[in-house]
């Protein structure tokens, strides 16, 4: 087991330095210029092949490499061409309502997917299986923005039970914190309760048709029990394996929520960086999210083993 | 500077946000807390670094200048006192009000003033203008420091009481002598407003604190001058990128000023009870049709000439702003309404005269090569402008490859000297504050000297010698006859296009009051009820 | 020789249980109503321009933002003016709304099939290579590993904001992030195939590589190829959508649903129509390829239903 994730620690390695220079490289050959974006609409090309100079980027691309590299192995993510702060100062910053939203919507998706898509193969064929499947092709179908803008015109516009936009920060007000983050989390939520539904009912409905479950069935045990002990138990890897894909997906999802309802999070931090061309934080957000997205992955893949004992590593 | 007492000072700054945060205050409710939300988000805070108007704006709230333009767009005293002129108009000698006092309790004086000026006067073209001018500056005693210049200058009280980007703004020595290409690290002015570093966020919000040291001046507040008299405890500036979601916000009540929403989003906020539209920028904002004077077609007058023949304004006004109250057509390049506009007889960019741009374009051999035209998609005001130009230009003739790109792409392109096949371009659409371009020198469009001019590099030595001629002008009445000559010049070689005239009103809730007429939408003298 | 005729039974057997299982496809409920769907809508961007629209990039500043159903006048080249109903409204720069959302048919069609037939045919070179070429596997699969750790909606908008944005722009950073699923897909297919007896067996005779991947592997990665395609273009049309939701997708003036839609948003208050058309026909699209998606799997490859 310690040797397994040792291993799986060590080949995080090359899949980060394979994201460190494809994004670099990336930004790089962009037409956008910083300098000029910083400078702004009045400047002249010479006022801008100073700012240029004094940010470092007239040196060589391959120069500009190598210290970013080197100021990245020695634990400095730079500083953002913009703000006058470090990008480890801005991402903590955002890092709140981007991990409220995901937790939120983890939470809500994993609540009520799971129990639908048992209900949906324990009744499978029934009306109630077929409403949910129907759901679920509904859910992948939509797009997130318009789900937003469906939910704030229902709910905070025409019914007035929430606020509209905008984030409270969770130790400045809680209930305020909750208002504000409850939309957010049904919008980007519903995707992952079609996804999580659809695994759920597939892996329980194999699940349901093995021997030792017939076995078990045949013994008496109560259909309830069956369910609980086995069906879920066995069903948890493909559920599990599908939240980790869930992540890439959330974190993705939650660049168009943030921007529909206003959270000041990573995901519009991304969005305002790329527009602005601010490479050291472009640079760092993405490098973190692939990081969260290794580990993530990675202890899913442990966890394999507590769920399932037929795998062994 | 005395680090025990900044750092009291940053201590004091940090307990009062505890405390109002401790209060609870985060209710748009709250009478002592104004919540506003500007053009777009403010991510760098030197105003003299950029020339971003958000960025501009919270210079406003921090810091104070020595002139101010009023309502009447005269320039005021403002940190000064009382100011000379030696009777050769070369020796300028101000000496400051009393009481001015940094953020950090150290007191304003002349040996802050000067490295202030220089760092502006290094990066804003008006700034740079006025430098080529100053021979020195001296110290008189603390309060009181003379300018001396090299020759008479028109434009020194223009110059230092400019209320756009880039403003002259006051800063304490140690940061103004930061070297104008780079950032300042601390927000320490001697304005109204404090800025609580602390527990600004930006992309979230960036909060401010009344300066309860500071001193109005005794008149009435009038424009960007006069006492800013600062009625809140405290003002946020909110980031809200989304316009639909700036309106929505308002609407409920949760912030109480939105800086200009989309015209289209007005009829909204007209319908409800609880909103009031507040025409704060009464001089508003001018449309430009900008040329690369250096590549083909556009190096050769006659082609210039006749694409801008084909400009009707109206079309691009109606595009973009939609309802004729908020727009103004005018062939007056210095601004319908104020001392140096001029309309032009034969209603130049107002009625479009396609025979005659067909006839110049078929004089001029135009190649039939398409002309590249760079339209930016991601601010709403502007992105459909280009698409009025690709229809006016084909409609006389001309081949039109628009390109659609996001802004920040759009002002990197712009930059570049290529011919449009190598990355270059032809033409672009950009606004500016109606406030910025009131006269021939800070009127960044009307510079021909080559390669310094801004971006379309036009080279026209006979223009230059207008505006040189212009500057050095102390005679009002001669200065405006050569403000009429540069915008006769600028029609004559087809410089660039003035295509419209723009109102936005910003948007209140009913119980805000005391918003203040001027080019910047400043947060004194606001109340709540 | 024993075994070569072990392996073309085999192979003889394999295709037939293939064939059947199409016709078993075509004839499964969901894959008709999908199927229907989508004829129609590849009808409506074929015949586009003779459902009753007009240039949908034609800009008429008078005629900005009216409600659907308005009466509008257009002003033809020639002077002459002709009256026509705007179904479903017009615009803020009064472009008719109901021919963009037909032509849009046109660039989510395209931006699907597209992307999904790039992204199969890079994820299936790549996935036959790296399966089978044992010492390039390693390295081609961990770029696929950092290709896949990014985000790819992220990877999406900074590819989009490197080269001038459009059509192909847009359908090459879709692509980028969805070529790693279908090479990890093709290499697990390769991985299993390789250990089947008449594969094994066919290898032992020296059977050329070359024949071997076009004769046994290629074959057994159509069906779940054809399902991941499926689901690969739907999910292209909406990230297409949320490209140009955020205003970094396909130019504005080019009529795609997304565009439209982004378009809409800031009038969402006063002119829902904007985003509600648009927004009708790009969940219609997506939902009757999903359905159709669904129905494949669970016909064509039922082993793939838990990898959704």
């Amino acid at each position: 087991m310690i040797d397994f994730i040792a291993r799986r620690l060590v080949a995080i390695i090359p899949v980060l330095a394979v994201v460190a220079i494809f994004v670099f490289l990336m930004l790089r050959l962009t037409p956008g210029d910083p300098a000029a974006v910083i400078a702004g609409d009045n400047a002249t090309s010479d006022q801008i092949d100073l700012i240029r100079a004094k940010l470092g980027l007239d040196l060589p691309i391959w120069q500009q490499f190598i210290i970013w590299i080197g100021d990245i192995l020695r634990g400095n993510l730079g500083e953002s061409f913009f703000f006058k702060k470090t990008v480890v100062e801005l991402i903590a910053q955002r890092l709140q309502p981007t991990l409220a939203l995901s937790i939120c919507t983890l939470i809500i998706a994993v609540a009520t997917a799971v129990p639908l898509g048992v209900l949906a193969a324990y009744r499978h064929g029934s009306l109630l299986d077929r409403v949910v499947m129907g759901f679920s092709v509904m859910g992948f179908s939509l797009p997130t923005f318009v789900i937003g803008y469906c939910l704030i015109y229902v709910f905070a516009i025409d019914l007035d039970w929430l606020p509209v936009q905008g984030y409270t920060r969770i130790e400045v007000d809680f209930w305020g914190f909750i208002s504000h983050i409850i939309l957010p989390s049904i919008t980007l939520g519903i995707i992952y309760v079609a996804l999580i539904a659809r695994i759920t009912r597939a892996s329980v409905l194999e699940v349901l048709n093995e021997d030792y479950i017939r076995t078990a069935r045949a013994k008496g045990l109560s259909n309830r029990v069956v369910l609980m002990r086995h069906a879920l138990r066995n069903a948890a890897v493909p559920i599990l394996t599908v939240i980790g894909i869930g992540v890439a997906l959330l974190i993705g999802g939650a660049v168009v929520t943030e921007t529909v309802y206003g959270l000041p999070g990573l995901g519009r931090l991304t969005v305002e960086a790329v527009l602005s061309r601010d490479f050291p934080t472009i640079q760092a957000v993405i490098l973190m999210f692939s990081v969260v997205y290794v580990v993530i992955n990675l202890l899913i893949d442990i966890s394999y083993t507590l769920f399932d004992p037929r795998i062994r590593y | 500077m005395n680090s025990t007492a900044m750092k009291r000072r940053t201590f004091g700054i940090l307990s009062t946000g505890a405390l109002m945060a401790a209060a609870g205050t985060t209710r748009a409710a709250d009478k002592k807390v104004l919540r506003f939300v500007q053009n777009g988000n403010m991510s760098i805070l030197d105003p003299i670094w950029t020339t971003a108007y958000v960025t501009r704006t919270h210079g406003y709230f921090i810091y104070d200048t020595l002139f101010a333009m009023d309502a009447n767009n005269a320039i005021k005293p403002q940190m000064v006192d009382k100011y000379e002129v030696s009777p050769d108009r070369t020796q300028w000698t101000f000496t400051l009000r009393d009481g001015l006092e940094w953020h950090d309790g150290k007191p304003v004086t002349s040996a802050d003033c000067i490295p202030s000026i220089k760092r502006w006067g290094a990066r804003d073209a008006m700034g740079l203008k006025l430098m080529e001018f100053v021979k020195d500056f001296k110290v008189v005693n603390d309060k009181t420091f003379t300018m001396i210049l090299k020759e008479p200058y028109g434009l020194v009280l223009e110059s230092l009481g400019k209320p756009s980007s880039n403003v002259p703004f006051m800063m304490p020595e140690r940061i103004a002598k930061t070297d104008p290409f780079k950032q300042i690290d601390s927000q320490i002015g001697s304005g109204p407003f404090i800025y609580v570093n602390a527990e600004s966020k930006p992309g979230e919000k960036h909060v401010y604190v009344k300066n309860t040291k500071y001193k109005p001046r005794n008149e009435p507040p009038s424009g960007l001058s006069g006492g800013k008299v600062v009625k809140m405890d405290r003002v946020e500036i909110i980031e809200m990128p989304d316009p639909q979601q700036q309106v929505n916000a308002i609407l409920a009540g949760e912030i109480d000023l939105i800086e200009q929403p989309p015209h289209d989003l007005l009829p909204i906020m007209k319908a409800d009870k609880g909103m009031q539209l507040v025409d704060w920028n009464p001089l508003g904002q001018q449309f430009i049709y900008r040329f690369n004077h250096t590549q083909p077609p556009f190096n050769n007058p006659k082609i210039r000439r006749a694409a801008l023949l084909a400009v009707r304004q109206e079309d691009y006004l109606k595009a973009t702003v939609g309802e004729p109250q908020f727009y103004k057509v005018s062939s007056a390049a210095f601004i319908s309404g104020t001392p140096n506009a001029f309309e032009a007889p034969d209603g130049f960019l107002v009625k479009p005269n396609y025979e005659k741009a067909r006839a110049l374009l078929k004089e001029a051999g135009y190649d039939g090569s398409p002309v590249v035209l760079m339209q930016s998609t991601t601010l709403p005001v502007l992105t459909n402008t280009a698409p009025v130009t690709k229809a006016a230009l084909e409609q006389v003739g001309f081949k039109v490859d628009m390109q659609t790109m996001d802004w920040q792409t759009l002002v990197s392109r712009r930059t570049k000297k290529d011919p449009p096949s190598q990355g270059g371009w032809n033409i672009f659409h950009t606004f500016t504050v109606a406030a910025d371009i009131l006269n021939p020198i800070s009127n960044t469009y009307m510079v021909a000297q080559g390669e310094k001019s801004w971006f379309g590099w036009p080279t026209d030595p006979e223009m230059e010698k207008l505006r040189d001629a212009y500057s050095k002008e102390v005679d009002p009445a001669k200065a405006k006859e050569l403000a009429h000559a540069v915008q006769n010049r600028a029609i004559e070689t087809a410089q660039y296009g003035w295509i419209g005239q723009w109102y936005g009103p910003g948007a209140a809730r009913k119980n805000v009051t005391g918003w203040i007429k001027a080019p910047v939408p400043v947060m004194w003298n606001i109340e709540k009820a | 020789m024993i075994e070569e005729t072990v392996d073309s039974a085999a192979i003889a057997s394999a295709s037939t249980k293939r064939k059947s299982l199409w016709l078993l496809a075509i004839r499964n409920p969901a894959v008709i109503f999908g199927g229907t769907i989508l004829l129609l809508m590849v009808a409506i961007a074929i015949f586009a321009p003779y459902l009753g629209t007009i240039d949908p990039t034609r800009i008429d500043p008078a005629m900005r933002n009216k409600k659907p159903g308005t009466e509008i006048t257009l002003r033809l080249d020639d002077g002459s003016t002709v009256k026509r109903t705007a179904y479903m409204g017009t615009d803020t720069l009064g472009r008719d709304v109901y021919s963009r959302v037909l032509y849009g048919t046109r660039v989510s069609l395209i931006v699907g099939i597209a992307v999904a037939a790039l992204s199969l045919a890079f994820g299936l070179i790549i996935g036959m290579v790296s399966g089978y070429i044992r010492w390039l596997d390693g390295f081609v699969m961990r770029i696929m590993d950092g290709l896949m750790a990014i985000p790819g909606i992220m990877l999406a908008i900074a590819l989009v904001s490197i080269w001038r944005s459009g059509l192909i722009t847009v359908i090459f950073a879709i692509v980028v992030p969805e070529v790693p699923r279908v090479v990890r897909l093709v290499r697990s297919i390769v991985l299993t195939v390789r250990e089947e007896p008449y594969v094994e067996g066919a290898i032992s005779v020296g059977t050329p590589t070359w024949t071997l991947m076009m004769r046994h592997i290629l074959p057994n990665t159509i069906a779940p190829l054809i399902v991941q395609g499926t689901f690969t273009a739907a999910a292209a049309i909406i990230t297409e959508a949320i490209l140009s939701f955020l205003g970094i997708g396909i130019p504005p003036e080019t009529p795609s649903w997304g565009n439209i839609m982004s378009e809409g948003r800031t009038l969402f208050r006063i002119f829902p129509h904007n985003i509600l058309y648009p927004g009708i026909f790009l969940a219609l699209a997506v939902l009757a390829i999903n359905v159709m998606g669904d129905g494949l799997r669970d016909t064509l490859d039922p082993k793939m239903s838990k990898k959704v």
